[in-house]
């Protein structure tokens, strides 16, 4: 399982990138190798505004339908259009493959999520 | 949970075992899509060790099948194989089975696993004759070899020549690699393949000698998640889906395998011959979806606004690269070209009435 050093990760296998007030999100490696096979992805609308713990997109495989939970508070910004024709992305590359950059409303919300070393001890864990 | 006697070949070969009524199977080793293609262009080894083997057998065993099942057998000769589905009295489906004809006296039925138990209760309650029915479902494994590669790989092993196995025909005490096997030339992808029945202890044995035959033929092992996105394809029925107790073999396009004329009575004859003469009021109906979305068992199908029926079985088809669903619903709707609303997270989410199968069979007649 890949985890990557400078990113944050929830209890629910979403990893938030931040940048400045913005922060990408997207699913982790560990989320997508549970999942299997990625075959559909749909996407919040832009502008939508999110709570913290909201499920704001779905990822379905083959033989699963699952949520994605919003780890922050924001404002949709954009979305990642690229995953509706090319879903398998998230497998080959979930970390490149972001599902929705966010304005962050409330940036102290990063801080209670883990660091790498925090999430993979977690992941282990779970298994 | 049950493990079939290939339990500890699936855990070496990393396979993700999950509970399958009851079962440990395998879900997928490396993925379900490439196990799907892998069968559709060359081959896919199964366990299907959990499927239900029941012997019927007596003087009495032909007429008593006879009465239970809504195919006819009476044209059926030994070394041929029927597939039918079997009825409750109102006409809904205790499960759907393949007989296989042993001898004038004898016929091995197979099963769905998860209904194994259920009809062995069903078919004892309902015994006529001298006759005997026995459970031998846990002296069986059972491998599906399957896809277009299958024929050339287990001709290796094979003692005779498997082209005279013709679809849905088989033959027993056929040494393959050196285990005596029944071995059937049916399936369940939509591709040309065979089934093989061993004795428990020999599964492993049976399951390494076919691997290593199909080795330079692009064999993979394949889950059951790979089998039934390929049955889908097909538009191979699946129990607790388009069967069930609630649903007529009618209602699903099974006419063909329920022969109402035939001389004796069966258990739910009334009830389907009704129906025949009253017109169905719903039918199965293959769909694609027109606008974005992934149809799923048992979401609703809406035609402006209001419920017309429900999803069966639907996903994302591998081999079409399409979103595709198989649907019971209202029969007015059920014509080629209508469309229709699938409520997906509640939205009704555009979708066209299409042709079943959605991939055509390429079997080995």
């Amino acid at each position: 399982m890949k985890v990557i050093k400078n990113l944050k990760y929830s209890k629910d296998h979403e990893w938030v990138k931040v940048e400045g007030n913005k922060a990408y999100i997207g699913i982790t490696d560990y989320a997508q190798h549970a999942l299997g096979d990625i075959v559909f992805v749909e996407l919040p609308e832009t502008d939508t505004e999110i709570s913290g713990g909201d499920a704001f997109a779905v990822v379905e495989s083959v033989k699963a339908a699952a949520d994605v939970y919003s780890p922050v508070s924001g404002v949709v910004l954009e979305v990642n259009e690229e995953l509706l024709d090319a879903p398998e992305r998230i497998n080959e590359d979930p970390y490149e493959s972001w599902i929705a950059l966010i304005e962050l409303s409330d940036p102290d919300e990063v801080e209670e999520l883990m660091d790498a070393v925090e999430y993979e001890k977690f992941c282990s864990e779970e298994d | 949970m049950k493990k079939t006697p290939l339990y500890e070949v699936h855990i070496k070969l990393g396979g993700r075992m999950i509970d399958f009524g009851g079962w440990a199977l395998p879900v997928q080793y490396t993925g379900i899509i490439e196990e799907h293609l892998a069968v559709r262009e060359k081959a896919g080894l199964f366990d299907v060790s959990h499927m239900g083997e029941i012997i019927v057998e007596g003087p009495d065993a032909a007429s008593y099948i006879q009465g239970i099942i809504t195919n006819d057998i009476t044209g059926l000769c030994i070394g041929q194989i029927s597939y039918s589905p079997m009825c409750y009295h109102n006409g809904g489906v205790v499960d759907d089975l393949l007989v296989y004809k042993l001898n004038d006296e004898k016929f091995l039925i197979i099963v769905n696993a998860s209904n194994t138990d259920k009809d062995y209760e069903w078919m004892k309650s309902n015994l006529a004759g001298n006759v005997l029915v026995e459970n031998v479902s846990d002296k069986y494994a059972q491998l599906a070899l399957q896809g277009p590669e299958s024929e050339s790989i287990l001709q290796k092993l094979a003692n005779i020549p498997l082209s005279d196995i013709k679809f849905y025909n088989f033959r027993e005490n056929v040494n393959i690699g050196g285990i005596t096997s029944i071995v059937s030339r049916t399936g369940y992808t939509g591709e040309d393949g065979f089934e093989i029945y061993v004795d428990s202890d020999k599964a492993e044995a049976m399951w390494n000698l076919v691997m290593e035959a199909g080795k330079d033929k692009g064999l993979v092992p394949a889950g059951l998640g790979a089998r039934d996105t390929l049955r889908f394809e097909a538009a191979l029925p699946l129990y607790g889906h388009e069967l069930s107790p609630d649903i007529t073999p009618l209602e699903v396009g099974l006419e063909k395998f329920v022969k109402l004329e035939k001389e004796c009575d069966f258990i739910g004859k009334q009830a389907l011959v009704e129906q025949k003469e009253k017109g169905l009021k719903r039918k199965l109906a293959g769909f694609k979806m027109i606008d974005r979305g992934l149809p799923r068992n048992g979401y609703d199908v809406e035609v402006n606004g209001e419920k017309i029926g429900y999803v069966t079985t639907g996903g994302f088809s591998p081999s079409l690269k399409l979103n595709i669903g198989l649907a019971l619903i209202s029969a007015e709707y059920a014509k080629k070209g209508t469309e229709i609303g699938i409520n997906i997270r509640g939205k009704a989410v555009r979708a066209e009435v299409v042709k079943k199968p959605f991939y055509s069979k390429k079997y080995k007649k």
